[in-house]
């Protein structure tokens, strides 16, 4: 999605805030790189997915969509690694592995 | 054209109310508030005023079901004192953040403990910086002109705050006096409907409430401080389209017989006409005193203070609220602060009293005046003066 205008909050001064910060366009959250937070990040297992969408449905952050073929794909721009995904998977595709420095 | 009628201060505001055709009451009874939210509750059951009364549990209720009403762009209104004040303030900051334009009457009372039910200004003060529009009554006739210019200043597309209308609990609020009630024509031409732009709508998705990291915070407070103090303006204008429509001109800072007076003497609320009675009195006897009524405590009008003053020796300010080992009285401290940098200022004289209902009869504004007059002469370093405490001795001077 791309929105006309938008400016992450770093970038607005303060006499062009929306009256009551108020955010008056939709969806503005998904600019927003929020990922860094995370601790653990998951891993499909595409050869084990049998691409049932329970991830996709129990994803509290929407970070998951599926992708070509009906697998699924994790956004790690949004993913904050609490590991639903892969507790609630019935196949156990997904595992959790913790971040590690760069 | 004016109606006479006879009405108890509350059921003013009540009238005011129901004249401004809310669409969404939600408010939680408490004395001496209550009896707001039952005329208005009354009104919307007989079907005089068409509008939601939720009569919700508690009072953070009644401010969180205003927010949402006026989320949707619904004008709304609420009401309370003291204790459920207190209870509410969490939400009361979120309605100036967000800018939604709710009017409320606050009947003041004061804080517990000991528990009491009568007036004082502690819980105006306690939410001084809540970020509202915040005026002071003297009179019926002002708790009916205020709670209806309130609908009009918080809902100006220049302006969008919250407004708080102040009005003394049992002394102003339950107190029955004549006043001129409007037509609704001229109320309908002075308070056209008003339309949210921001207004949570299926159609129109808009989030209101977000999240904001360090990186916005400051900035988004600053907005809302510049707007509150640039809603001056409109405050003005609507009391100038008041005084046209309706007759009666109201101002941030009024003041009586204060022509070449060299001692002046401010109150906040329905104390005013004891202390212009006095002054009365005291002019008769040949004193150069004046009254200074401060009607509108946020945005604190600044400028209308500092040319009042000019030319004046000593200007006395009674609080009804102590600031506990704090500077004074709270009013008193902030207009010691709002004229330090005057080269030729008065000396400000605090007195702290009428707590929690006592009484606070001609004579002992007969007494400020003359103590004021007498501290501005011989100078001294106090803080404030507290009044009629029993076991202290009259003239005993708080120091810092």
């Amino acid at each position: 999605m791309v929105m006309k205008g938008y400016k992450l909050p770093n970038e607005v001064p303060w006499d062009d805030i929306e009256l009551g910060a108020i955010v008056a366009e939709p969806g503005s959250a998904s600019f927003r790189k929020t990922g860094d937070w995370r601790t653990e990040r998951p891993y499909i297992d595409k050869g084990i997915c049998i691409k049932c969408g329970l991830c996709w449905l129990h994803c509290p952050d929407a970070a998951i969509s599926q992708v070509d073929e009906g697998y699924f794909e994790v956004d790690l721009y949004h993913c904050k690694g609490c590991g639903i995904c892969a507790a609630i998977c019935p196949v156990k595709a997904i595992s959790m592995t913790e971040e590690v420095e760069q | 054209m004016s109606e006479r009628v006879v009405l108890e201060a509350s059921h003013a505001v009540a009238e005011a109310v129901k004249m401004a055709d809310v669409d969404c009451i939600a408010a939680y009874p408490i004395t001496p508030q209550t009896h707001i939210p039952e005329r208005l509750a009354e009104m919307v059951a007989n079907g005089e005023l068409d509008a939601a009364y939720i009569p919700v549990e508690s009072e953070h209720s009644a401010m969180s079901a205003v927010l949402g009403s006026a989320a949707v762009g619904a004008r709304s209104f609420t009401t309370t004192a003291a204790q459920g004040l207190a209870l509410m303030l969490e939400a009361v900051y979120i309605a100036s953040s967000h800018r939604y334009p709710i009017v409320m009457a606050v009947c003041n009372r004061a804080l517990s403990a000991p528990i009491s039910i009568w007036c004082d200004h502690s819980d105006a003060m306690m939410s001084r910086d809540v970020g509202w529009i915040q005026v002071f009554c003297q009179n019926n006739q002002e708790a009916y002109d205020m709670s209806l210019w309130a609908f009009r200043v918080a809902e100006d597309k220049d302006v969008m705050f919250p407004v708080m209308v102040h009005l003394d609990g049992f002394t102003l609020s339950h107190v029955t006096e004549p006043l001129l009630l409007p037509s609704q024509r001229d109320v309908d031409s002075y308070l056209p409907r008003y339309e949210y732009r921001l207004a949570l709508r299926p159609e129109q998705p808009t989030s209101h409430g977000g999240f904001g990291l360090p990186d916005i915070y400051t900035e988004v407070k600053y907005a809302q401080e510049v707007a509150l103090r640039n809603s001056r303006t409109i405050i003005d204008t609507a009391w100038d389209e008041y005084a046209n429509t309706f007759g009666r001109r109201y101002s941030a800072l009024e003041g009586y017989k204060v022509e070449d007076a060299d001692t002046l003497i401010l109150t906040m609320g329905s104390l005013g006409e004891t202390a212009q009675m006095v002054v009365d009195k005291k002019r008769a006897d040949g004193v150069a005193v004046g009254h200074l009524n401060l009607r509108l405590w946020r945005p604190f009008p600044f400028a209308d203070l500092k040319q009042a003053v000019k030319g004046v020796k000593t200007l006395i300010v009674l609080d009804r609220a102590f600031s506990f080992g704090g500077p004074g009285g709270p009013a008193a401290s902030e207009i010691r602060s709002a004229l330090f940098d005057v080269a030729q200022r008065p000396r400000v004289v605090s007195f702290i009293g009428a707590l929690g209902g006592r009484d606070l009869d001609t004579g002992t504004f007969e007494y400020m005046i003359d103590r004021g007059r007498e501290i501005a002469e011989k100078g001294t370093d106090g803080l404030y003066e507290p009044l009629l405490v029993r076991g202290l001795e009259a003239g005993t001077v708080v120091r810092g």
